[in-house]
């Protein structure tokens, strides 16, 4: 290939030589944003996932529709209560360096991610492992933990209890295995690129932070030969419409997010190229329940969900496909049938007629007006969704002020209290109803608004001891549904996924996680 | 600014030279429109709200991201929450301006004081003082009112202050400069040698010295700080809604050029023309009031 | 000369100090925490975090601490990029960021003297005006605008130059930052060139040289150019840190990996050692910047003298 700076005499050969198609095994992957780190034990965000789960290979693994398939373990048997996975390792997994993946590889992967001192953010996800919060907070030896190399290539893992969504968790960077053998002998400088090596269908070559990080196909993978991109480039852009651009020039061939805004045009221009899904994720507002503020009467909290009109926030607002929310967990969620908001039925007229009565009932009116403040962090959608949000509740004579923080003082700012309503929103992490109900659990770090009730509590926990898996999902429903009727929060709309994926490219399938592994992408001849 | 041409110049009794200063401005075609454009603009933003149909935070639920059109009132169109454009770009216009004026302001307050502390006490103070502002000249200006947003907030006030207290810095030079020629005011001097009454060196002499510079200055500043503005805006760091600036507007705009141009074009014309006309009216005041190009 | 240079430098010690201990108290008077996000950390989690990063203490031993640690030129680590240290970054970054402001500059010197010479020589000339006025349009428009303008035109729609991305520097990839980059620094180079050269033509020693027979261009070259140009040049101290300041927004528009726009987002983030790695290396490079200025101007202007 010709790099432009030799080939660049003037400007128009240059052009040209941009022109000509890029080598056509090379992926150019647009993600939202610069990694943290490319150690799966010290990541969060969705950005970071695309590029560690393409480095890496859990257990279990994400199919191109997300489906759960085989990964590291070729086979598994689950005890009858539930709670004791054994696990049989293919033999031919292997790290990118040839040395194989063995059982104490993930021995030592669970220990390190729940050990305090590594303080991964994303530990808790590992909690249902027999002993694992106890570990993570100090109260137990890291030998205490529930999981075992009964040899090279037999894993045991012992749960607290049968938890249904475990195999599927175990997909989750969360779950990656690490080399033991290179973590030992570099520490935390593993991750660097001289260093680094993976288990997963390529391998880390180059990191420019702020431009680009190369990976290399892992010829040691085990499905080494179904993989047909010899390289993926990731470039972390964060300006959704630099990414956009940048897509629309050919610079990239798949753009992990686009500006909701631009979606009419894109429709109209690139239909070919976008990709929009059903996400698993749901865009709510939380009511403060706190004793000191109005949203902490319920009527209130009624009133307010019942003014909102979530059909035009969905479509003439944001207008990319967005579902309007009337339950707190998404559609779609597996093993799952929601409850639903009894107002769901009502026309606007009669959603507004009672929203007013309750307003009167709470003892606000023209003489005395609700004022609110409602927080926001910085985003040019959640800006839009404020500002209707405040213009839906003027008829009911609310006055609303609005404030906007970055993520960081936003969140530390709604979690001490200091607020009526504020956005938030929430990704599955792993497909189970409980990820989302968990929210409103009593005492739990994010539940912003401080919702308490002690039936919801009392219903979730007997889900959690539950194993027949319908009679869990109703339980489940039901404390949705009392979730629901206590206007816990006000939910607006389920995410929709929104990906520019080039015409070139086949494998690409959407799914509810929103996950595509670059394995499974091939560029079509 | 030297001062031996004032002495070359002949002295023409009678005509004080705010008259010949303002005679001279009128003279110069660009910075007599610039000056009638700039009234306009200003005297848009402060009634233009009252008379547009709509008001600041109106949602007009029919029209979202609608482009302009007289039939339903939005003569600029209407934003993606179906707000009236027009509205909030006279609006914004208000916080923009009354951004500007009042950081100038202040900068023109501390810039002001300190400079002619620093010239009229001169000796050691004045090399210290001087000093002060070459180390303040160092200082990573933009980073303390990056800083400063991030921890008190999106506050118009705070936008005020800070970026007034950035631009102090030349207007306390200038000012210096122009007390310490005073002080030495060998022409004044020389005029009072020559017989002229003390009223005409004050007039003529003294306040045109020293205000001359000073309100060049203070245009050249106010498109500095609009720009300011609206570069707080690009990070996220603007007015909090519904308030709005142009800069906030522009900064929405500039992701819809191709699917809502207005959305870009109206507050950029605007912000432009101000701009631009405060620029020439610059230029025009300081050919008007400087005495060499008499 | 040389003293002078050691004099400024050793001034410019308590100038560092003035600017890193404010913003230090005003970064940790900030609401929020490096570790405040969507997704809380466990209580026990948190305060072993603190502990290790000394967060827990009073903020005025942890600003002992890191004035100690800066001493011995340790920045300390990322909190955010957890991979990297500051000093990583910022040296990472900075090469990146000083190409981008050297083309700049350059740019700007070279485009905006001559139209600000030709301006002054057909003064009030139909030149002129159009010479200034499409200058003054580049000071009209935000950068934030020209830039994404710039991507569109002649990366989307025409297809001439890449949309962004830094390409370890090829040239391509440089032309549209730079040229957002400098547009408003034309401008006000050209109008300050104009404006002291309509001065010094109208000078007394050039009227002198005219009166001995030189030919204009002779004039021009050899007596008008260099005095002229001596405003510009102590221009150039603020014309850095406007370039500084619109790095900020140009290296985001067209993601370019420069240290500029690690301020803003590190800010933002609560990401301490970042923001004061940022303030302190951008304190000394102005600093230094300031220096070079004084003692180029001192070499073009004869009547300044540092060595007394």
């Amino acid at each position: 290939m010709i790099t432009p700076r030799l080939a660049a005499g003037s400007l128009l050969l240059a052009a040209t030589c941009l022109a000509l198609p890029v080598n056509a095994e090379t992926l150019r992957l647009a993600i939202m944003g610069e990694p943290a780190s490319l150690d799966p034990h010290k990541i969060s965000g969705t950005w970071e996932n695309d590029v560690v789960g393409d480095l890496f290979e859990g257990l279990v693994t994400e199919a191109a529709d997300g489906t759960r398939i085989p990964g590291v373990a070729e086979s598994w048997e689950v005890a009858e209560d539930g709670t004791t996975y054994t696990f049989t390792l293919r033999e031919d997994a292997a790290w990118s360096d040839g040395t194989p993946v063995t059982a104490d590889d993930f021995v030592f992967a669970f220990r390190r991610i729940l050990d305090p001192a590594t303080a991964a953010s994303y530990a808790y996800l590992l909690y249902p492992v027999k002993n694992a919060e106890a570990v993570f907070k100090g109260d137990a030896e890291p030998g205490a933990l529930g999981i075992e190399a009964l040899d090279d290539h037999t894993l045991e893992i012992r749960l607290e209890r049968s938890t249904p969504y475990f195999l599927d968790q175990l997909a989750h960077y969360t779950a990656y295995p690490v080399p033991r053998h290179v973590v030992e002998a570099h520490g935390d400088d593993w991750s660097s690129p001289e260093h680094m090596v993976t288990n997963g269908a390529f391998a880390l070559q180059k990191w420019q932070s702020q431009t680009r990080i190369e990976a290399t196909r892992n010829p040691h993978f085990h499905d080494a030969e179904n993989v047909a991109l010899d390289e993926v480039i990731y470039f972390p852009i964060e300006e959704r419409n630099t990414a956009l651009n940048r897509f629309r020039a050919g610079e990239i061939d798949i753009a992990r997010e686009f500006p909701t805004q631009q979606y009419a045009w894109l429709q109209e221009n690139l239909p070919e190229a976008v990709q929009v899904a059903p996400y698993l994720g749901i865009y709510y507002y939380v009511f403060n329940a706190r004793g000191d503020s109005a949203t902490a009467d319920p009527r209130v909290r009624e009133a307010l969900s019942l003014a909102v009109r979530r059909e035009v926030i969905t479509d003439q607002i944001l207008g990319t496909g967005e579902e309007p929310a009337y339950g707190f967990v998404p559609p779609n969620v597996a093993h799952y049938e929601g409850a639903e908001l009894d107002f769901a039925d009502l026309s606007q007229e009669e959603r507004l007629t009672r929203a007013r009565t309750l307003m009167e009932e709470a003892g606000y009116g023209p003489d005395n007006p609700l004022e609110l403040l409602l927080r926001y962090n910085t985003s040019e959608d959640h800006r839009k969704v404020a500002i209707a949000l405040a213009a839906m509740w003027k008829p009911l004579g609310v006055e609303v002020e609005l404030y906007n923080a970055e993520v960081a003082v936003h969140y530390a700012d709604i979690r001490q209290g200091d607020f009526d309503v504020a956005r938030a929103g929430w990704i599955g992490d792993y497909n189970d109803a409980q990820n989302f109900l968990s929210l409103l659990e009593g005492g739990v770090a994010n539940n912003y608004g401080a919702y308490q009730n002690d039936a919801f509590d009392a219903l979730m926990d007997q889900a959690a001891e539950t194993q027949d898996t319908d009679a869990r999902a109703e339980l489940m429903a039901e404390a949705e549904a009392q979730a629901l009727a206590d206007n816990a929060t006000l939910p607006l709309y389920y995410y929709v996924s929104r990906n520019l994926v080039s015409p070139t490219l086949s494998g690409w399938q959407t799914n509810i996680e929103d996950i595509h592994r670059s394995r499974w992408i091939d560029f079509e001849e | 600014m030297t001062t031996d041409t004032a002495l070359s110049t002949p002295d023409i009794a009678g005509d004080s030279l705010a008259h010949e200063a303002w005679r001279r401005l009128r003279q110069n075609r660009a910075a007599t429109a610039s000056l009638v454009l700039l009234a306009l603009v200003a005297l848009a933003c402060i009634a233009g709200p009252w008379l547009t149909p709509w008001t600041l935070d109106e949602v007009d639920w029919n029209a979202f991201l609608s482009a302009p059109s007289a039939a339903d009132g939005h003569y600029a169109g209407t934003d993606a929450n179906g707000r009236d454009l027009l509205t909030r770009v006279l609006h914004g216009g208000r916080v923009s301006l009354s951004v500007a004026l009042v950081a100038t302001f202040v900068s023109l307050v501390i810039g002001v004081l300190y400079g002619a502390v620093a010239g009229y006490l001169g000796g050691r103070v004045d090399t210290l003082m001087m000093r002060f502002v070459d180390i303040m000249y160092s200082l990573p200006f933009m980073f303390l009112v990056i800083l400063l947003m991030v921890v008190f907030g999106r506050n118009i006030l705070l936008i005020y202050a800070a970026i007034g207290a950035v631009e102090w810095l030349d207007m306390s030079r200038i000012v210096r400069g122009q007390v310490l020629a005073l002080k030495r005011r060998e022409f004044v001097e020389a005029a009072q040698a020559l017989g002229v009454r003390r009223h005409t060196i004050v007039t003529r002499h003294l306040i045109p010295n020293a205000l001359g510079p000073v309100v060049v200055y203070v245009t050249l500043t106010v498109p500095k700080v609009i720009l300011l503005e609206s570069f707080l805006s690009f990070l996220g760091l603007g007015v909090q809604e519904p308030l709005t600036s142009w800069g906030v507007l522009i900064s929405e705009g500039k992701d819809m050029m191709e699917t809502a141009p207005w959305m870009l074009l109206v507050p950029s014309a605007l912000l432009a023309t101000t701009l631009l006309c405060l620029n020439f009216l610059g230029d025009g005041l300081r050919d008007a009031l400087d005495p060499k190009t008499r | 000369m040389l003293r002078y240079t050691l004099t400024r430098l050793l001034q410019a010690i308590p100038t560092l100090w003035i600017v890193i201990t404010l913003s230090f108290f005003l970064m940790h008077l900030a609401p929020g925490g490096p570790f405040d996000g969507e997704r809380q950390l466990p209580p026990e989690i948190e305060a072993n975090l603190m502990a290790t990063y000394h967060l827990d203490e009073p903020v005025w031993q942890q600003y002992l601490i890191y004035m100690g640690n800066l001493v011995q030129g340790d920045l300390g680590p990322s909190f955010k990029y957890k991979d990297f240290t500051v000093t990583e970054l910022v040296s990472q970054g900075f090469p990146v960021s000083l190409e981008l402001g050297f083309w700049a500059i350059g740019l700007a010197l070279l485009i905006g003297l001559p139209l600000g010479v030709i301006a002054a020589l057909r003064r009030n000339s139909t030149v002129d005006y159009l010479v200034m006025g499409t200058a003054l349009a580049g000071v009209a428009v935000p950068n934030f605008v020209i830039a994404p303008l710039l991507a569109l035109v002649f990366g989307v729609i025409l297809g001439w130059l890449p949309v962004g991305g830094w390409n370890d520097g090829a040239w391509p990839n440089l032309v549209l930052p730079v040229v957002a980059l400098s547009i408003q620094q034309i401008a006000y180079i050209a109008r300050m060139m104009r404006a002291s050269m309509i001065e010094i033509l109208g000078s007394h020693f050039i009227r002198t040289a005219r009166a001995k027979g030189l030919t204009e261009t002779e004039v021009i070259w050899r007596h008008a150019l260099r005095p002229a140009m001596l405003p510009v040049v102590s221009y150039l101290g603020p014309a850095i840190a406007g370039i500084i300041t619109g790095s900020v927004v140009i290296e985001q528009i067209f993601g370019i990996p420069g240290i500029g726009r690690y301020f803003v987002q590190a800010a933002l983030n609560r990401d301490y050692t970042l923001v004061m790695g940022t303030v302190v290396f951008y304190g000394a490079l102005i600093v230094l910047l300031n220096l070079l200025v004084d003692l180029l101007y001192s070499a073009l202007d004869p009547q300044i003298r540092y060595d007394d």
